[in-house]
């Protein structure tokens, strides 16, 4: 009954307001815990909006974008050349917004002796060619390579950032969740394996990247991210169309407030600035 | 009153046909749907619609296998001479990198100009090899494609090499996953029978009425864990413990795997043998003891081959709940796409496959179609246990 009332109450504030808010995001699911944390707190905020924040990777949001059946697709990646073209083609005009950054931070086992790597031997251990911890400094033990699995848009970003399009060796373990590639890799000695910012804790030890063939290396954190110092950085995107920008721009300008970043830096992701 | 008795069993004999009518539609349309989505995969071509591989027309090359395709996309051959043709390095080239050669007003707005700058690009670049959509060519096409051999059913068996994501030319080979789900099952099975038998034996047979009425529900309560638990009590409390206990770079195993699934097995397979062996009825155990046959003579000539059948109904349903399992699996095998040659090394079984990658894999798309072609495959693998013990199971009536 409670319920009820307070459900009633809801549906006439909303129509006394007249600005009963409601609209759908769907997409990559490496944002998706950041947009569900800033929904939720966008709905207390402004009690009568309705978001609903779903998964399912960057590629499965922008095909909804285009086939009508969301209205932001969050992204870990930008569109792609025939994404744009397909928008295009259905003349339709979108917007294209970065409200974070994401960085992936090698991890090894705190054991291992290997403190930073350059992206060409990174390259070699995650296609296969460097097997053993000798060939890049370390102890004389084999490396074990832990990957996301296929669909994860780090796999992608992993692939195209540090593996310059190469495919992951085929004996590279696909673990189903980032949590689970920071539990093995504690518990692996000769393994190593990436995940977002985030995911750092005292179990795992994160290395230290070069991407100028080791002149100088960078230690992954919010810091180094949020200059642009550390290489393995990407941005992180909404997309919407331009004809239901009055509708959803209330929530995205939320996202880029001062309180909506204050969520980006406590989820663990870099703010925009 | 008779009339309006007949008239009430008539009705609920509709509902009974009803039922059944319903369930085996269902049953036979999920199968049919199964098939038309997993069939789409083979004998075209394995790259996603509409998108060809294109070469300068100077370029004397006609076709490239699907592995050669993979090998220069992968950079291990970065020149034609390699591939038959001249000596000249390759330039890979898909419409995305179009913004690296042409500034985006040169594209148009609306990306009108694409189809001509791909022919000024074409003809500049004559060791370019380009993945890009029939939509976008020009009229008048400075280069020609490339034929790329279809799928088989018999690279898709076979094949070593599962990279269902790569651009532009996917791999779809579940030969790993095959032996993958083949050893963990078989691990499996060597753990939970034995166990499992032993303990319906010592349920049924051995153990006092007060002893069973405590097990029983413990181990029924093993069944009602969801999977995602075994997962996590696997990854954490299994895989470290085969991992020092042999002394192994990596825990995540085909043994860890069958570890996880044959306690998984154990419910299934404990509580419907234990329910066979007590269906013998109390007169014929009787006898054989009256006859002077010992308990373990007793068990063993009329208990267990009474309950034959239900012990291998136990069997299948053990093997049915090994070789489906996704979630437990996914967690604790590894999922490294290479063959398995023994129980310790990871592998990466057919169902974990489908539901780690269903969810992302675009709709329609290649990727979507293996994936259903992979739960054919897992289908008919079942369908042929079934078949084996129902055939042994008559052999031995007759």
């Amino acid at each position: 009954m409670k319920k009820m009332l307070i459900f009633s109450l809801m549906i006439i504030s909303a129509a006394v307001y007249g600005q009963k808010v409601n609209f759908k995001i769907k997409g990559s699911d490496t944002v998706l815990p950041l947009t569900q944390k800033e929904a939720e707190i966008y709905m207390k905020k402004y009690p009568g909006s309705s978001v609903m924040v779903t998964g399912g990777g960057s590629g499965v949001g922008i095909s909804a974008l285009m086939t009508g059946t969301t209205d932001i697709a969050q992204a870990s990646r930008s569109l792609k050349l025939d994404e744009k073209m397909k928008l295009n083609d259905a003349g339709k005009s979108f917007k294209e917004t970065i409200i974070a950054y994401d960085a992936l931070a090698v991890i090894v086992n705190p054991a291992n002796k290997v403190t930073k790597l350059t992206r060409e031997q990174l390259e070699g251990i995650f296609t296969g060619k460097i097997k053993n911890w000798k060939e890049v400094g370390g102890d004389d033990m084999k490396i074990v390579v832990y990957s996301r699995e296929t669909s994860s848009g780090s796999y992608e970003f992993f692939k195209e950032h540090v593996l310059s399009r190469k495919n992951f060796a085929s004996t590279a373990l696909l673990m189903p969740a980032t949590g689970a590639v920071v539990q093995s890799v504690s518990q692996t000695k000769g393994a190593i394996g990436y995940v977002g910012l985030a995911y750092l804790e005292k179990t795992i030890k994160a290395v230290e990247v070069s991407y100028d063939m080791g002149r100088t290396y960078v230690k992954p954190s919010i810091e180094t991210a949020k200059s642009k110092k550390y290489p393995i950085t990407r941005p992180l995107y909404y997309y919407y169309l331009t004809s239901v920008e009055s509708k959803v721009s209330p929530f995205v300008k939320f996202v880029l407030s001062t309180e909506g970043q204050q969520i980006v830096l406590k989820e663990g992701y870099v703010p925009v600035n | 009153m008779k009339r309006f008795r007949r008239l009430f069993e008539k009705f609920i004999e509709g509902i009974l046909l009803s039922s059944s009518t319903i369930t085996s539609l269902t049953v036979i349309l999920i199968v049919l749907f199964l098939f038309r989505e997993g069939l789409g995969i083979f004998n075209r071509s394995p790259l996603e619609h509409n998108f060809i591989i294109a070469v300068s027309k100077q370029n004397p090359v006609q076709d490239l296998s699907s592995d050669q395709l993979k090998a220069i996309f992968n950079q291990d051959i970065t020149n034609w001479s390699q591939v038959g043709g001249k000596n000249d390095s390759i330039i890979l080239f898909t419409v995305n990198d179009i913004t690296n050669y042409f500034t985006e007003e040169e594209l148009g707005a609306s990306l009108e100009y694409l189809p001509q700058k791909l022919n000024e690009f074409i003809v500049s670049h004559p060791g370019a090899l380009m993945h890009i959509s029939d939509k976008n060519l020009p009229s008048d096409f400075q280069g020609h494609t490339i034929h790329v051999k279809n799928i088989s059913v018999k690279d898709f068996l076979f094949g070593k090499q599962w990279y269902p994501t790569s651009e532009p030319i996917p791999s779809f080979g579940i030969w790993p996953m095959i032996i993958g789900t083949f050893l963990v099952t078989l691990g499996a099975l060597l753990i939970a029978l034995p166990l499992g038998l032993a303990t319906a034996l010592f349920l049924a047979e051995v153990a006092d009425i007060r002893l069973r009425n405590i097990v029983k529900p413990l181990v029924e309560l093993l069944a009602g864990i969801p999977s995602v638990v075994y997962g996590f009590f696997g990854l954490i409390v299994i895989v470290p413990m085969v991992q020092s206990t042999f002394k192994l770079d990596v825990g995540e195993t085909v043994l860890a795997g069958s570890l996880v699934l044959g306690i998984m097995a154990l419910p299934t397979i404990v509580t419907i043998a234990e329910d066979a062996l007590r269906t013998t009825p109390r007169s014929l155990k009787e006898a054989s003891l009256a006859l002077g046959a010992t308990r373990w003579q007793t068990l063993r000539r009329v208990t267990i081959p009474y309950a034959k059948s239900g012990i291998s109904a136990a069997i299948i349903l053990g093997i049915g709940r090994a070789i489906g399992e996704t979630m437990a699996v996914l967690m604790v095998t590894g999922n490294a796409s290479n063959v398995p040659h023994s129980f310790l090394v990871p592998a990466r079984t057919l169902p974990a496959t489908i539901a780690a990658e269903l969810g992302e894999a675009p709709y329609g798309g290649l990727h979507f179609k293996a994936l259903f072609a992979l739960g054919i495959v897992l289908f008919l693998f079942t369908i042929m246990i079934n078949l084996t013990v129902a055939y042994v199971r008559n052999k031995e009536r007759k």
